[in-house]
């Protein structure tokens, strides 16, 4: 008899209920029993990154977590970034400074410095790159990642 | 250039303008589909069992225990599957074939080595079920170094192979001997590369499925070359090819190991024709530390010759390569040594030369094809002799190399390769010039205080290797041309198919690019279909920066012939010659009439719709194909790294505060793409030189196992990479592009070695061993106090 939890999460506004397994990890909940398969698994031990979601506002490692541990959650994740077809300032500046070449440590990267400039606008690029060595990326040397950021800090403080 | 959309006046070209790609938004959004994103209904999960040891025999294999746990529904031994292993052949005597099985058998020759599969409902009963395998092995005696395989009594890692050497060549074989006798000056280096791990961000996986309508297994992998995925898979499993189809989705990068054909996705593959379900295995990143396909492990002994104004004489090298336990499908393990010989000598004019190169097997994960394969080791050789050649000779390194840099083309070197033209000696002039200007210089000379060193790296980047090309390395199954199929459907939409099959390079933009130019169309009209064994001709995937010089090749071919075809029956339908008929933006338009113009979505319309509307003798319908191959030893794009390094004597960290990359890829189709190449490749070879390692204890057990251990660089070790562009069209291809996904990668690990020997000048210690530990940069700084 398999250990099961029924939990409610909330994931980019739709709310879910869904039963399970307590050594589940909240990856493979949102990924496999979910579909938001946007949010990827590059090491699972918590050091690359690519599956850094937002819950509760806060980013968080997805493959860290036990899908137990989200019940009540409200989660953001990469699908929830766009409106509908059109990309978030983020994306469109990812896609401009080509801070994305395989694309699979982005959704990782997008997340996080959705959270990072909602609570520091004012970012510099310096803090930019700081902040981004949480999360790997084998492709890009990282430039085009932090100069999209940088972009994104700089438009938002102007239009604030 | 007006706008951003690479419309220049009077030359209307979509190539070399940094064109968004067409990739992007899919995989902005999270709607890319990579392996581990796909559902099939139905599907089980894999896992696979895994020598613990190093070197053993296999006495027994007892999966009972297995398939007794809850959620396991098979699992098998290599006994059980019963399936022939891959065998990778170089059809030259001093090569000994052996062969990979597809799960060990009776002995295993490293740690990790798979020895059985389990298929369960989900991948937790399958990691459940892995627990539960019963191995009984006999340890033996093992090798973990080039130094122990090549020990008299050393035991053998494949029976079949004479003194652990898979591969022993000595493919140039002046009498150099006079040379250095008489040579006013004699260097030598004795220059190691440790093993790294590619680490694409997404790890291996395939979901493998038998569909009977179809009559066909269907693998979705993620691979760069899915032909040959096809036809090992065929080959073992005794399909015929046409019952096979492999569809590459998104991949997460590959950099030259997933060019390679896994035993594991074969495995899957059969459990999945025994169980007539759908089976799918992600790698976890501890396999894939420990038990994928490896790199780089290299030893050169090199000696050259120079006369006093430190002119290169002569060059023998001796090239040992640390390959481990297997050689892999379809490249073998000749690939390092062979690659190593042949291009040594690089951008320097070497009139005399001796070369002896080895594949060595050892009790570790065998090694695949990773970015730039050997020549980040040769260009750290030739880089470190020229800077110890100018020390011993009292001269400037800069001028040293300049005296030897080739500065005719196209030049025939010494190795018998003919390098196309090039910039070397202005990159190099360039990259100096600019260094000087910004005071590096000053900077270093002046800081008493500070550890400060600048360092160069020049080099080429052989690319885009024809079939000839690859006929010499004389591998059973060769590499090189490509072709490609162009189609417009009734609606004037066309579609590009090519046998390149892209890890991120973009080629879904650049291909549509080169298509739209030829076709007086817009890259949005052009839809790139890549990565599909049953709608691509048979292609060689991607790899050894092939795809723009060649895949880029066969797809301008292609679609110049269907503009042909498009220009004939715009004639007929305008009344005039296809000579008068002009391509552009949507429109066939006559060049003597502006009013004379019928719009290219039309003439696909009569071509399908109303055919009776075509010229009598042609056929309806509008498509054409085309292959290309380049024809000589491959292109040639160069560049000259310059670096500036800052020591920290407390910590011997190493901080890199300044990373120029002037280079020339020939003509650039998309700007943006080829610098993101350059600064990935770039990352990729800092990570070389200063960070990443996978080392082996005594017992042949990795030292790396997570990502704690293996150091991969993040934003805060890799500086910001500036580029500047020359641009030599090729002589060799039909675009002018040259393959130049690798230099980066190439270079960097000269360079920044050059600038930390740079820091050290006054200890009197020289590092010849990458990566440069913090621990070697504070003992040699120590040997100065």
């Amino acid at each position: 008899m398999k250990d099961q939890h029924l939990i409610n999460v909330t994931v980019n506004g739709a709310e879910h209920e869904v039963l399970v397994e307590s050594r589940r990890t909240l990856a493979d909940v949102l990924r496999h029993d979910l579909g938001y398969t946007g949010t990827h698994l590059g090491c699972e031990h918590g050091i690359c990154g690519a599956c850094t979601i937002l819950v509760d506002g806060t980013p968080a490692r997805a493959c860290l977590m036990f899908g137990v541990q989200a019940d009540g959650a409200e989660v953001r994740t990469v699908e929830g970034l766009a409106d509908g077809d059109r990309l978030s300032d983020l994306q469109e500046a990812f896609s401009r400074r080509h801070g994305l070449q395989c694309g699979f440590c982005t959704p990782g990267f997008l997340m996080l410095a959705e959270a990072y400039l909602a609570e520091n606008p004012a970012a510099d690029k310096e803090e930019i790159r700081d902040v981004v060595s949480s999360n790997l990326c084998r492709c890009t040397g990282y430039q085009g990642i932090v100069e999209a950021i940088t972009d994104v800090a700089a438009a938002r403080r102007e239009a604030s | 250039m007006s706008g951003g959309d690479g419309r220049v006046t009077g030359q209307r070209t979509w190539v070399g303008a940094s064109v968004p790609r067409k990739e992007d938004p899919r995989l902005l959004t999270g709607r890319g589909r990579f392996v581990d994103d796909l559902r099939q209904a139905g599907a089980l999960s894999a896992a696979f069992v895994r020598s613990p040891l190093a070197a053993a025999q296999i006495n027994a294999v007892d999966l009972s225990g297995v398939r007794s746990v809850d959620g396991v529904l098979a699992a098998f031994s290599a006994a059980d599957l019963g399936l022939s292993g891959l065998t990778a052949l170089l059809e030259r005597a001093e090569f000994t074939p052996t062969t990979m099985p597809i799960l060990a058998a009776d002995r295993v020759r490293y740690a990790g080595e798979p020895v059985a599969i389990v298929v369960a409902d989900d991948p937790y009963a399958a990691e459940d079920g892995i627990e539960q395998a019963i191995v009984d092995y006999s340890p033996g005696r093992l090798v973990t170094s080039i130094g122990d395989a090549l020990a008299a009594d050393a035991p053998s890692v494949h029976d079949e192979l004479r003194a652990n050497t898979f591969l022993a060549v000595n493919p140039f074989s002046d009498d150099v001997d006079e040379v250095f006798a008489a040579a006013e000056c004699v260097v030598r280096t004795s220059l190691s590369s440790q093993r790294q791990n590619a680490l694409p961000l997404e790890p291996r996986g395939c979901l493998a499925e038998w569909v009977d309508r179809d009559d066909q297994l269907v693998v979705h992998i993620s691979s760069q070359v899915p032909h040959q995925v096809r036809t090992a898979l065929a080959r073992c499993l005794g399909l015929r090819e046409r019952q096979v189809r492999v569809i590459v989705p998104d991949v997460g990068g590959g950099f030259g190991l997933k060019c390679v054909v896994g035993r594991e996705e074969i495995a899957v593959a059969a459990a999945a024709l025994r169980l007539r379900r759908p089976v799918k295995w992600i790698e976890d990143r501890r396999e894939g530390l420990f038990a994928s396909f490896l790199g780089r492990e290299q030893r050169h002994q090199v000696r050259a010759a120079f006369d006093g104004d430190g002119r290169i004489l002569a060059l023998d090298a001796d090239i040992r390569c640390d390959v481990g336990a297997y050689s892999v499908f379809p490249f073998t393990s000749g690939v390092e040594p062979l690659m190593a010989a042949a291009e040594l000598p690089g951008v320097y004019q070497v009139p005399r030369y001796r070369a002896r190169a080895c594949a060595i097997a050892t009790n570790k994960a065998p090694t695949a094809p990773y970015r730039g394969v050997s020549r980040p080791q040769i260009v750290l050789v030739m880089e470190r002799l020229m800077e110890r050649a100018a020390r011993e000779l009292g001269l400037d390194a800069l001028v040293v190399r300049r005296r030897n840099l080739i500065d005719t083309f196209p030049y025939i070197g010494v190795n018998g390769i003919t390098y196309d033209p090039g910039s070397y000696r202005e990159s190099l002039d360039r990259c100096e010039q600019r260094l000087r200007e910004e005071g590096w210089f000053e900077l270093r000379d002046g800081a008493a205080d500070r550890v400060i060193g600048i360092g160069f790296a020049c080099f080429n980047e052989r690319t885009g290797y024809g079939t000839e090309a690859f006929a010499q390395r004389k591998m059973s199954v060769v590499p090189g041309y490509d072709i490609s199929e162009v189609r417009m459907d009734p609606g004037g939409g066309v579609t590009v198919t090519t046998g390149t099959s892209a890890h991120g390079q973009g080629h879904e933009t650049t291909l549509a690019q080169i298509a739209a130019d030829q076709l007086g169309l817009r890259p949005d009209a052009v839809k790139v279909r890549q990565g599909d064994t049953d709608q691509v001709s048979y292609g060689w995937g991607t790899f050894a920066s092939r795809s723009a010089a060649i895949g880029g090749g066969a797809v301008r071919l292609a679609s110049g012939k269907l503009a042909t075809r498009i220009r004939v029956i715009a004639a007929h339908l305008l009344d005039t010659d296809e000579d008068n008929i002009d391509l552009d933006d949507g429109w066939c338009r006559r060049r003597d009439d502006p009013d004379g113009a019928v719009p290219i979505a039309e003439v696909a319309e009569v071509a399908y719709l109303r055919a009776h509307r075509l010229p009598k003798d042609l056929d309806p319908g509008l498509s054409a194909q085309a292959t290309f191959d380049v024809l000589t030893s491959g292109t040639f794009s160069n560049a000259t790294h310059g670096v500036v390094a800052e020591l920290d004597p407390r910590t011997g960290q190493t901080r890199l505060l300044r990373y120029l990359v002037v280079e020339d890829c020939g003509v650039v189709i998309n700007p943006k793409i080829v610098d993101g190449q350059v600064r990935g490749g770039v990352a990729q070879g800092i990570a070389g030189a200063l960070y990443e390692q996978i080392g082996y204890d005594a017992d042949g057990q990795p030292t790396a196992g997570s990502l704690i251990d293996y150091l991969v660089p993040t934003a805060a070790e890799i500086p910001e990479i500036d580029i500047e562009h020359l641009e030599t069209p090729c002589a060799f291809t039909e675009t002018g592009a040259k393959g130049m996904g690798e230099g980066g990668t190439i270079g960097a690990p000269a360079a920044v070695l050059n600038a930390v020997n740079d820091a050290l000048r006054d200890t009197g210690v020289e590092l010849d061993a990458v990566p440069i530990t913090p621990e070697h940069v504070l003992r040699a700084l120590e040997c100065s106090r």
